[in-house]
């Protein structure tokens, strides 16, 4: 957005990802989403009188394999402690949290932000990691006046990562949300469902006048939900925040809400009415100790990070570090791709690289399809870029092949390529043939080249790719076109 | 047969000399005469104790019987029991029908024993009079007057009055032992961690020790090995061995060192308790043990620390009763905050209230450092002065209450004075260490007429087998754990 010169935003965030656990953070009852309601709350859940927390391994190990991609410290000692609130979808009026000592500290996300010249890449120094249970749903439509409460989601493990006030607009804020979406998905600890809740975000906005050390006071921007609602609501609320203290107010601390159907951010609550949550270590859980054994062996068990695999690509298969970015901004593409070079083979890695960045991405996102929905298999396509690569066929037929594949009009580009005689013209006899053919047919464009005008060449070339149906090599066509007009 | 101990109901049982359901109608049947005048039950369910009593004889007919199938037991009301009624002594929980078995009652259930009843207890065990219960004060065998002691006085007074052979309890700051002290039986709150918690409705997590309560030592620790064990569902429960708490009750006295400390024979105690705990003392040396005098210097922080912490748990471990889902909800509110409001206010009793308060106060931003981690280093104190004892004997004597029992009315309306009922019981549970008190004598002066005295046994961490032979070679010297109320025979 264009920024008031003057001012600079600062931007934080913090984000609930809802760890890909089978069972609740304290409980055995199972977190599978889209039950029906008050199905999947077990006794621990529902907090009837008695009942103990016992604390899901699973869910540690997301933790500890988070705090390992992002280079943070997995604390040897982390204590749960407990966030006192009354509300009625949260059945204990407490939340089981970490407070003082979270599972993950520190810890940094390299982000990029702008396109072509104005590209660049910034570090976001993230504060904590820690975990936590989310609370159940309050449903308030459809009972009458009544809330209805359904704690099948109360207990899911979550995630809570925080960062430093680092950002300084909303397309950094976007371009961390995104980095760190496609990171808990890429180490499997989170399936970044962000219609379902899984992936949700506060953003804390503050704004300062330009050379002011002292940060502004700021609001925090409750549960962004899409990454388009994001950039929106800051976008809102910076302006909204300038404005405010040009015209001489102040800014107030408080949470505010964004209302997608009106752009704007509405205040929910002030400072004065902030909760006291009266937090304390919970008596029922013992501190989280973690040995080094246990990291090393999640250690083990991680993919190859983004970071880590980047640099490979560039090294083995002599990309960009543009292109070995892109191909890494997913697990699902940096996967499709190299399954794709398993079909076409490695020298054809640049040729993959554009096509996937491209032809393929362009497509998709026409369809507003996500890669692991692409109707055309990385297989299929690698078995397209390998004709490519040895000459069986042009760019120009390739685009066909890669519709007739999208359109499931084939089981194979070899297939496709044999069923429809797309198989490029390489016989210098046969394309002479035609030519000789194509200069009889226009005898005028032979005269008008030779008599200077270069464009009547580039007529008989189209003529014969025309005559080919594309099949032949154009450059062969220039080439013995030439020698038969003996320039 | 109400006066027989454990292991003889066992070994009628075993000879067919009486069924369980005999035996269990024996004690409906006191239950029924006596409990209106001692109020020591809250529910009572032939019906469902004839059928475990049915289901006991069946199991000891096909060979399959323990040391405890078919003896009846009562259960304190803290203890989730399945189709029980659960109420925790609260009006809060009178409609709360248990859904599951507390790891308590599924471990008494696994054993056989058989139901008695649920117990009369100070609401939601707070309390050392039994006078906060919604139910209604229970009344002291020995001299209805006075209060049984609290918070498990139901379960003291059920077993006192030969209601029960035994009963079971919960010790949070006291409530196992001086209620054992002021109805003159044994009563043993383990090792923090040895019984598992779980369905066991909290007060302060932390502190909370289920353990059981009965006429003897030897009848505790039969007791105790039902109820002990490692549960995962309890973070807190210790996985340790199985261990028989009834292996050192033979282990003669010769030898043992006793700490007394210094700062549990000062002024505080009255002196019909000093009499009645020097005799013991006394005739301990005479079993061959000796007493070597310790410290514990910081004791005297025990009783506020204790209403730091446990007041600060409870606040949090209580808030879930909001009645949205389950328990009292006002008849008549506005909004949610007015519903919250009028459910708990009409729900919860004064004392409960009060210790929410307080709880809520020292949590809150701004006065936790000062109060709540205070009052943490201070119990990290207290547990080092035990540590540093520990190294100069192998148990600590004392007294288990500074008097005997006192009457209905006597302190409730001072907080203060009843909260110093437990200042001698208190530290064990900030340092999570086993204790127990035992019958050792009798008010004599004219006040407090023929009242019994306790003596507290406090042990090593995991020392309750040690602790049990320790009471129990005291309980085959003296038959002050035998003697029975006027009246109750």
């Amino acid at each position: 957005m264009a920024l008031v010169d003057n001012w600079e935003v600062v931007i934080g965030l913090e984000t609930h990802a809802q760890l890909a656990t089978k069972s609740k953070i304290f409980s055995g009852a199972s977190t599978a989403f889209g039950a029906a309601p008050n199905t999947q709350a077990c006794a621990v859940d529902i907090a009837l009188p008695g009942v103990l927390p016992v604390l899901n391994g699973k869910a540690v190990e997301c933790a500890i394999r988070f705090g390992l991609a992002v280079g943070a410290l997995i604390a040897p000692r982390s204590i749960f402690a407990r966030k006192n609130y009354f509300y009625p979808d949260l059945p204990k009026a407490y939340q089981i949290s970490q407070y003082e000592l979270p599972v993950v500290q520190g810890g940094s996300l390299t982000i990029r932000v702008g396109q072509g010249e104005d590209l660049s890449e910034k570090t976001v120094r993230l504060t904590r990691a820690h975990l936590e249970e989310d609370a159940g749903k309050s449903l308030h439509e459809d009972f009458h006046g009544k809330t209805g409460i359904d704690l099948n989601r109360a207990g899911t493990p979550l995630l809570e990562i925080v960062t430093e006030p680092d950002m300084r607009s909303s397309d950094e804020a976007v371009a961390y949300a995104r980095a760190l979406h496609a990171l808990v998905r890429w180490i499997d600890i989170c399936d970044g469902n962000m219609q379902e809740g899984s992936f949700r975000c506060d953003a804390n906005v503050s704004v300062r006048r330009r050379g002011e050390s002292k940060l502004g006071t700021r609001r925090e921007i409750k549960n962004l939900n899409s990454f388009r609602f994001m950039q929106q609501a800051i976008d809102f609320e910076v302006r909204w925040q300038i404005e405010r203290i040009e015209d001489g107010g102040t800014i107030e601390q408080a949470t505010v809400l964004f209302d997608p159907d009106s752009g704007e951010t509405r205040a929910m609550r002030s400072k004065e009415d902030a909760h006291d949550y009266r937090y304390f270590p919970d008596p029922d859980l013992l501190p989280l100790d973690i040995a080094p054994a246990w990291i090393e062996r999640v250690k083990g068990e991680m993919p190859e990070l983004p970071g880590a695999m980047k640099a490979r690509f560039e090294r083995d298969y002599g990309l960009s570090a543009y292109d070995a970015t892109t191909l890494t901004g997913s697990l699902e593409i940096a996967r499709y791709f190299e399954a794709m070079l398993a079909a076409a083979g490695r020298t054809a890695a640049k040729t993959c690289a554009n096509w996937v960045m491209g032809d393929l991405a362009a497509r998709l996102n026409r369809e507003d399809k996500d890669i692991s929905e692409s109707p055309v298999s990385a297989a299929q396509l690698g078995g397209l870029i390998a004709r490519i690569a040895d000459g069986t066929i042009s760019n120009s037929i390739a685009r066909k092949v890669f519709d007739a594949l999208w359109n499931g009009e084939g089981e194979s580009a070899d297939q496709i390529i044999e069923a429809e005689g797309l198989k490029q013209i390489s016989d210098s006899g046969a394309i002479e043939k035609i030519i000789d053919e194509v200069l009889a047919a226009n005898a005028r464009s032979v005269e008008e080249f030779r008599a200077g005008k270069e464009k009547a060449f580039n007529a008989l070339v189209g003529q014969a790719m025309k005559a080919t149906k594309g099949k032949a090599n154009p450059q062969q066509v220039g080439e013995l076109l030439r020698k038969k007009l003996g320039a | 047969m109400i006066n027989a101990s454990l292991s003889e109901l066992s070994a009628a049982l075993a000879a067919g000399r009486i069924s369980s359901v005999e035996l269990s109608t024996l004690f409906l049947d006191r239950i029924a005469a006596l409990n209106p005048a001692i109020n020591a039950f809250i529910t009572v369910d032939h019906e469902r104790t004839l059928a475990e009593a049915r289901a006991a004889d069946a199991r000891r007919a096909a060979g399959d019987g323990g040391p405890l199938t078919g003896i009846p037991i009562a259960q304190k009301d803290i203890f989730v029991a399945d189709g029980w009624l659960t109420t925790c002594g609260s009006k809060m929980l009178a409609n709360f029908v248990g859904p599951y078995d507390a790891h308590v009652i599924a471990q008494f259930k696994r054993a056989g024993s058989v139901t008695l009843g649920k117990t009369n207890m100070d609401e939601f065990a707070m309390g050392s009079s039994n006078e906060t219960s919604f139910f209604g004060p229970v009344r002291n065998p020995w001299n209805p007057g006075r209060v049984p002691g609290g918070s498990s006085g139901g379960s003291a007074a059920c077993v006192a009055a030969r209601m029960a052979p035994a009963a079971t309890g919960t010790d949070t700051g006291g409530s196992i032992r001086q209620p054992a002290a002021l109805c003159g039986l044994t009563g043993l709150k383990p090792t923090y961690g040895v019984v598992s918690r779980y369905g066991m409705i909290a007060f302060a997590s932390s502190l909370d020790q289920a353990g059981p309560m009965a006429r003897s030592a030897e009848d505790c620790a039969l007791l105790l090995n039902a109820m002990a064990g490692f549960d995962a569902r309890d973070s807190t429960s210790l996985d340790r061995p199985v261990e028989d708490y009834t292996r050192d009750l033979a282990r003669p006295l010769v030898g043992l060192r006793i700490g007394l400390p210094r700062e549990f024979f000062g002024p505080g105690m009255a002196d019909d308790v000093r009499t009645a705990v020097e005799a013991a003392l006394e005739q301990y040396r005479k079993l061959g043990a000796r007493t070597v005098d310790i410290s514990l210097p910081n004791s005297g922080l025990s009783v506020p620390a204790y209403y730091v912490i446990a007041p600060a748990e409870c606040s949090s471990n209580l808030s879930r009763f909001d009645g949205v889902r389950y328990g009292y909800r006002a008849p008549e509110y506005g909004d949610l905050t007015d519903m919250y409001c009028k459910s708990r206010a009409q729900g919860f009793g004064a004392e409960v209230k009060r210790r929410i308060l307080i709880g809520t106060y020292v949590l809150s931003h701004g006065y936790y450092d000062a109060y709540y981690l205070q009052a943490q280093k201070i119990r990290r104190l207290i547990a080092q002065d035990f540590v540093t004892a520990f190294a100069d004997c192998d148990v600590i004597m004392g007294p288990t209450s500074p008097s005997v029992a006192f009457a209905h009315g006597a302190r409730i309306a001072d907080p203060v004075q009843m909260y110093l009922s437990d200042i001698y019981t208190i530290s064990t549970n900030l340092a999570g260490l086993p204790g127990m008190s035992i019958p050792c004598g009798f008010g004599a002066d004219e006040k407090s007429g023929n009242m019994p005295v306790g003596l507290q046994i406090i042990g090593n961490y995991f020392g309750e087998a040690r602790m049990l032979g320790v009471a129990h070679q005291y309980q085959l010297a003296t038959d002050w754990h035998s003697r029975m109320p006027a009246g109750f025979a």
